[in-house]
């Protein structure tokens, strides 16, 4: 028996019968296999709240404190368990707060599906109280959307969601729901009912002919290398990816997203390349005379500037999404397929090889440029502390960040052995995602390690949600890197404005540090008391300030059963590198 | 657009390409295309839309300039929007494609002969005639509209609409009596003599 087919059975031997417009949306959920709900109530959505209400054996609702936060753990739990995270929210301001999370899920091909209660449908359009037209706003930061106009077209619409929201590319479908339309008695409604999708195709599976010309440029080819990205993640395709860098000798470049793909120890794994990438992914690129871009959309913070990015080389480009395709960069050879149906084929025509010089040249990229940092005994460097809590957690975490340098910190120094254990805001970069998205990771996963390595500036973005963490007994660990500014835009003001320090520091502005005049030292007092805050909210933190104690925090925040909130206070003079200027090429990378 | 130049592009020109978009018929279905190729950068010359045989579809058909690029990218994220079921390049096959005007024209009794002449020459109608005034109507593909409005301009144009291009796809090779006569029409304007 299904999944599906067993929790239909268990809803009707509950024997509780959907009735309204929004238990038939809530019992169809249920029947989609849903165990959580991130969800805010309000007036235009308590119908839909009353109905959840009805299914709590079944259907956990987590209250998060503010919609976006919402969002944001409906994206961390679809990361973490390949399935459709589900959020929902009430009309006009309720609504409109989701709208920074879906356009991050529409740019990571995230899973969503965000149900927003909507006016009644007589009163839409005349400016009624908490109305804006969602489906109007979204169009464009959505996979799909939905204005339900006949309560008997929720099953449906429900059923067509978790289609288009889970398959092909991946992304966030809206359904806004009319509050009358909530309250609407269905009589026997079908909870199964045929789609009605004419528009929307899967890619067949690739053509044999395209499997052999790529079979074949990667014989030819001397200079191989994967740039592999979310894609793959999505796809859960990090064994097949393994067994094609191992069987061919290829080395393994990763995209933010695709961090994890195979494990950052690996001899073939060369980590991330781009802005912040490592020098030898960047060479490796660069040199290659293939290269084989799977799941990838060639995105700027990768390719930097398009003309010059893997100019000698062939390009193999390999997409769910065919507009990714030529949208970037022009592919030689163009395989619109999923990674995981593409690789399935490939491997067992591709020739075992081991393309020794090449990977010799690589070798010694890695030895002239390898991953460094300044081994300070006077402060904790950033990087010290991801490294160390690697060393700690031995690959047995779940990540998420915010956004900035902690992120590419993270990204960097972090030891990632699987995929789907690193959730983070890349397409679209939103700040404060980082500890919402731990607490939907934490909700799928409640006995794993969640740590959300943050900044000071994300943290504060959705601080709020430490209520929730609280309150819903969700144990997620907070690796707090507090410099006291927004680290990545200092970074960019010390490069390229001469050091002005433009609204970056987070502290009182009659601190000199606000115009950039400070000593450049450790504060004695820091801003905000994030441990206070902590406190506040009922969580466990600690704030530390020398390097001698971080091994000591980091084993007792694991060790801590509840939330933990860990403040370490870390220079802000410190820059990510290497760093490819924006626009640059991996001939411009910054190494100090 | 917001694709950038590419050193291994070797296919430019900007060319005119008309593509046919069959979608569902349904409430936003053509906000959601202009505003997708609006947010993308695309310059449409002409769009229309209209109901089709099956009730459930409508068509809308665009006039569009660009390199073959620049057309890929449009079919393609024209194809991923989930209500549009088929796109078609009308432009590749042998088509037929017609653009619709009302035209109002400055006519004093003085010259309105010629006016009439005129549109005779151009197997249009005159539809409403007012004391100084002519409505007409003319149909045919883009370079005549053109040519007449290119021939009405010294009269004066007070008002004129347009429906943009509509076009589709020839069932045979063999082209018409109408149609021959069209393209005749087509090159009677000053702009081809």
């Amino acid at each position: 028996m299904s999944t599906t087919d067993r929790l239909a059975e268990s809803l009707s031997q509950s024997h509780w019968t959907p009735k309204t417009g929004a238990e038939v949306l809530v019992a169809s959920l249920v029947r989609h296999g849903v165990e959580v709900v991130f969800a805010y109530p309000g007036g235009a959505s308590m119908p839909m709240h009353q109905a959840l209400t009805r299914v709590r054996d079944k259907v956990r609702t987590i209250l998060p404190r503010h919609e976006q936060g919402g969002i944001f753990a409906a994206e961390g739990y679809a990361r973490v368990t390949g399935r459709t995270g589900i959020v929902m929210a009430t009309s006009g301001p309720g609504a409109l707060n989701l709208v920074t999370g879906l356009a991050d899920a529409k740019l990571d091909s995230l899973p969503i599906i965000a149900i927003t209660g909507q006016v009644p449908t007589k009163v839409i359009g005349t400016d009624a109280f908490q109305e804006t037209p969602m489906v109007e706003v979204c169009r464009a930061i959505t996979k799909h959307h939905y204005l339900v106009q006949n309560a008997r077209d929720i099953p449906r619409i429900v059923k067509e969601a978790f289609h288009i929201a889970n398959s092909g590319r991946p992304g966030p479908v809206l359904i806004d729901v009319p509050k009358d339309i909530q309250n609407t008695l269905v009589p026997n409604a079908d909870l199964d009912p045929p789609m009605d999708l004419p528009g929307y195709r899967l890619p067949s599976p690739p053509r044999t002919e395209v499997i052999d010309e790529v079979v074949a440029a990667i014989r030819q080819s001397k200079r191989p290398i994967i740039y592999c990205g979310g894609g793959i993640t999505s796809m859960d395709a990090g064994h097949e990816i393994r067994e094609l860098a191992e069987k061919a000798g290829i080395p393994v470049a990763m995209t933010l997203q695709g961090l994890g793909a195979i494990p950052s120890d690996h001899y073939l794994s060369l980590g991330m390349l781009g802005m912040h990438g490592t020098v030898y992914a960047n060479n490796a690129v660069n040199e290659a005379d293939l290269l084989l871009a799977l799941g990838v959309r060639f995105d700027d913070r990768v390719t930097g500037k398009l003309s010059e990015f893997a100019k000698h080389g062939r390009i193999v480009h390999v997409d769910i999404d065919p507009s990714e395709i030529n949208k970037n960069k022009t592919a030689n050879i163009e395989v619109h397929s999923d990674v995981k149906s593409f690789l399935t084929a490939l491997l067992p025509k591709v020739e075992p090889s081991d393309s020794g010089d090449w990977l010799r040249q690589v070798d010694a990229w890695r030895a002239s440029d390898p991953m460094t940092y300044d081994q300070r005994d006077d402060a904790i460097m950033p990087q010290y502390v991801l490294d160390q809590f690697s060393k700690l957690a031995k690959g047995n975490f779940l990540m998420t960040t915010g956004v900035g340098q902690h992120q590419m910190w993270a990204a960097q120094w972090t030891n990632f052995q699987r995929p789907r254990t690193w959730v983070t805001s890349g397409g679209l970069g939103s700040m404060g995602f980082g500890l919402p998205a731990a607490m939907g990771v934490q909700a799928a996963f409640p006995d794993a390690l969640v740590v959300d390595v943050d900044g000071d500036g994300s943290f504060v973005m959705n601080i709020q949600e430490l209520a929730t963490v609280f309150c819903e007994k969700l144990p997620v660990k907070v690796i707090l890197l507090n410099n006291q500014h927004l680290g990545m835009v200092v970074q960019w003001e010390d490069r390229f404005h001469a050091g002005n320090r433009a609204h970056t520091y987070l502290g009182p502005v009659d601190h000199p540090e606000a115009i950039g005049e400070g000593s450049g030292a450790l504060p004695e007092v820091t801003y905000p008391d994030f441990v206070t805050i902590a406190k506040g909210f009922g969580i466990a933190a600690r704030q530390i300030r020398k390097k001698s104690e971080v091994i000591d925090a980091l084993k007792e925040m694991i060790a801590h059963p509840g939330a933990y909130v860990l403040d370490i206070m870390v220079p802000y003079q410190e820059h990510v590198l290497p760093m490819i200027p924006a626009g640059g090429t991996y001939k411009d990378i910054i190494k100090s | 657009m917001s694709v950038s130049p590419d050193s291994h592009t070797f296919r430019t020109g900007r060319m005119r390409h008309v593509l046919s978009a069959l979608v569902q018929n349904r409430p936003g279905v053509l906000a959601h295309i202009s505003g997708m190729l609006a947010s993308r950068g695309f310059n449409i010359d002409s769009l229309a839309v209209g109901e089709t045989e099956d009730p459930q579809l409508s068509r809308i058909t665009f006039v569009i300039m660009g390199d073959d690029r620049v057309l890929e990218q449009v079919r393609k994220q024209l194809e991923k929007i989930v209500t549009v079921v088929r796109v078609i390049d009308i432009s590749r096959q042998d088509h037929v494609e017609r653009d619709l005007m009302l035209i109002k024209v400055e006519a004093p009794a003085s010259q309105r002969a010629e006016i009439i002449g005129l549109v005779q020459v151009f197997r249009g109608r005159i539809v409403d005639v007012g004391p100084d005034q002519l409505m007409i109507e003319i149909s045919g593909q883009e370079k005549k509209i053109e040519s007449f409005i290119d021939l009405m301009r010294p009269y004066g144009i007070c008002e004129l609409a347009r429906t943009g291009r509509i076009a589709l796809v020839r069932s045979s090779a063999s082209v018409s009596a109408a149609e021959v006569e069209e393209e005749e029409a087509a090159i009677v304007g000053p702009v081809h003599l």
